[in-house]
């Protein structure tokens, strides 16, 4: 459980937890150029302010936008933990419900992992990180969403399978295209990628 | 000491090599170089069936010169490469690798290109569970090591960056491989054009900036080298990019750079950076070990002989689309 103040480096940002608010800074790598690097960070920023915005009027937890700065967002403080710590089958097939409601609100998440699901002490799910959100409603656009959030659970959880059951359990009650959308996510993972030259 | 003769042929380079535990005895390689073009399967095919036996004797001849007591009895086993790769080129050398099990009587080993890859690095850099970034002519992945098996966490959604390297620098009109041409125009350039940036998670996609580069070309031909320079910035930033995003889910603060586009140094440089800026360690080993060699084959086909694993000739068959998560990993704990 976090309560104290915090301050530490996730993937693309500094996050820092102060009080009841959290202050996520998309600091510059110095890896790319400035012209790649300025460009990420503005345009995510914009648009991870405007979809969590977008999913909660949908129905779907998330922290509320306090201040949207060109790199820096300001936002409500979810108090709990990352699923990656506590993700069960409960838990899972509720983030199934909510992601169905994103993709029936044509909302993408872009990087559904078990770092960037919450479960709040509240024993709420909230979502939160919609930096590579983007509104679309196709097939692929939702496959490969579902994809990434199947291999994050392989990546990191013993019980990878029960888990994506339950989360495709989750994901067919809110959602009536999610049949077809699981059966792309299955072909995207065997897509044969050793094409010929 | 163990002794493993391993065979690699996946796509353009065909090598065999003898490795023991303690170090690679001798390697002998030979490339096929497409007359126009990229790779012609078949043709690649052609080459490694017209040069097998010739690699295959200059690694032994050489391993005899330089080990005293060194014959073909010392062979414990014999690994090649099952997949993935290219079909027409894997049976040919598969059909080799059965042939000299069956002569020498000894075990065959059936191994996975990719895992070859990440355990070849492993052992020339000392290093223990890093995050890997593999990334080669057709593959392009992220992986970490969980219970048993080497997880993809990210790949590619399309076309593998050395691909993507190579269609481009033939649209140039460079002959195969691309890659090094491609970087050493690269490093004339001097002004980043805009490209399109395609991250999904840890997943990514090449094929978009290809295209974009072709048209960059067509549009700027007196520009090559700023193009170069472009797509390469892109490209290689949509990389370490994923591969940070993995660090941070999986906890680790290891890295490990595998495949022929590990020789970039740009790209080298890129995830150095990033390493240092998280606090984490970069590894990446020599050169001849990023390419397709036949030393990670004979390495990887030493530790699975060694855990006790072996092919019999029933289920020898290729696999053209052998994933890495499919093998079980039985020689780490
Ligand atoms: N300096 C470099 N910069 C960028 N790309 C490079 C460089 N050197 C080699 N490459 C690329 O590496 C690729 C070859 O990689 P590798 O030798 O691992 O073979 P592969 O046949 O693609 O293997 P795999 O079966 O693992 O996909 C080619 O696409 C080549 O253009
Ligand atoms: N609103 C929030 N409440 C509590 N913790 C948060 C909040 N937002 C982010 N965090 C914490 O910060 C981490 C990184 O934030 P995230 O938005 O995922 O950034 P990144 O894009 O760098 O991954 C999360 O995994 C979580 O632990
Ligand atoms: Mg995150
Ligand atoms: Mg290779």
């Amino acid at each position: 459980m976090r309560s104290s103040n915090e301050r530490f480096q996730c993937a693309e940002a500094i996050v820092e937890l102060k009080g009841e608010l959290v202050y996520k800074r998309r600091i510059e790598k110095r890896y790319r150029v400035r012209e790649i690097d300025e460009r990420i960070r503005k345009e995510r920023t914009k648009s991870e302010a405007k979809i969590i915005s977008e999913a909660r009027r949908k129905g779907v937890p998330t922290p509320i936008i306090v201040d949207v700065e060109e790199y820096e967002l300001v936002m409500e403080r979810v108090d709990g933990n990352l699923a990656k710590e506590v993700i069960d089958e409960d838990v899972s097939e509720r983030i199934g419900e909510f992601v169905g409601i994103l993709h029936k609100n044509g909302i993408i998440h872009g990087d559904l992992t078990t770092s960037n699901i919450m479960v709040g002490k509240d024993n709420r799910i909230y979502f939160i990180d919609f930096g590579l959100s983007f509104i679309e409603s196709s097939t692929e656009a939702r496959g490969v969403d579902v994809h990434v959030f199947f291999q994050s659970l392989k990546g990191t959880h013993e019980s990878h399978e029960q888990l994506k059951e339950s989360f495709i359990t989750g994901y067919k009650r809110t959602f009536s295209d999610a049949s077809q959308v699981l059966k792309r996510a299955e072909e995207i993972e065997r897509r044969g990628r050793y094409v010929e030259r | 000491m163990t002794i493993i003769l391993g065979l690699e042929g996946t796509a353009w380079n065909l090598g065999a090599a003898l490795v023991s535990e303690e170090s690679v005895l001798y390697e002998a390689e030979s490339t096929y170089k497409p007359k126009y073009g990229g790779i012609h399967p078949r043709e690649a095919a052609q080459h490694h069936a017209a040069e097998l036996k010739e690699v295959v004797s200059r690694a032994l001849t050489g391993a005899k010169e330089k080990e005293a007591g060194f014959s073909l009895k010392s062979i414990d086993a014999i690994a090649f490469s099952q997949g993935p790769g290219m079909g027409p080129c894997l049976r040919t050398v598969a059909t080799a690798a059965r042939a000299l099990s069956l002569s020498l009587k000894i075990p065959l080993i059936g191994v996975n290109h990719c895992i070859a890859h990440i355990e070849i690095g492993r052992w020339r850099c000392g290093v223990k569970d890093p995050v890997i970034l593999y990334v080669s002519g057709a593959n392009s992945q992220v992986l970490a090591y969980r219970s048993g098996r080497y997880r993809v966490l990210g790949e590619t959604l399309d076309i593998g960056i050395g691909n993507a390297l190579d269609k481009f620098a033939r649209y140039l009109g460079l002959s195969h491989p691309g890659g090094p041409k491609i970087e050493e125009l690269a490093s004339k350039g001097t002004t980043y054009m805009y490209m399109p940036y395609i991250v999904k998670g840890m997943d990514l996609s090449f094929s978009g900036l290809t295209t974009a580069a072709k048209e960059a070309v067509d549009s700027h031909p007196d520009e090559k080298e700023d193009v170069c320079y472009s797509f390469q910035e892109t490209a290689f930033a949509m990389l370490t990019e994923v591969t940070e995003r993995a660090m941070a889910h999986c906890g680790k603060d290891e890295l490990l750079l595998a495949g022929g586009v590990g020789a970039n140094r740009r790209l080298q440089q890129m995830l150095r950076t990033m390493c240092q800026d998280r606090g984490g360690t970069f590894y990446v080993p020599e050169n001849r070990y990023l390419k397709d060699n036949g030393a990670m084959i004979a390495y990887l086909g030493l530790l699975m002989l060694t855990s006790g694993v072996t092919t019999p000739l029933e289920r020898s068959r290729v696999k053209p689309n052998y994933r890495p998560d499919e093998v079980e990993v039985t020689w780490r704990e």
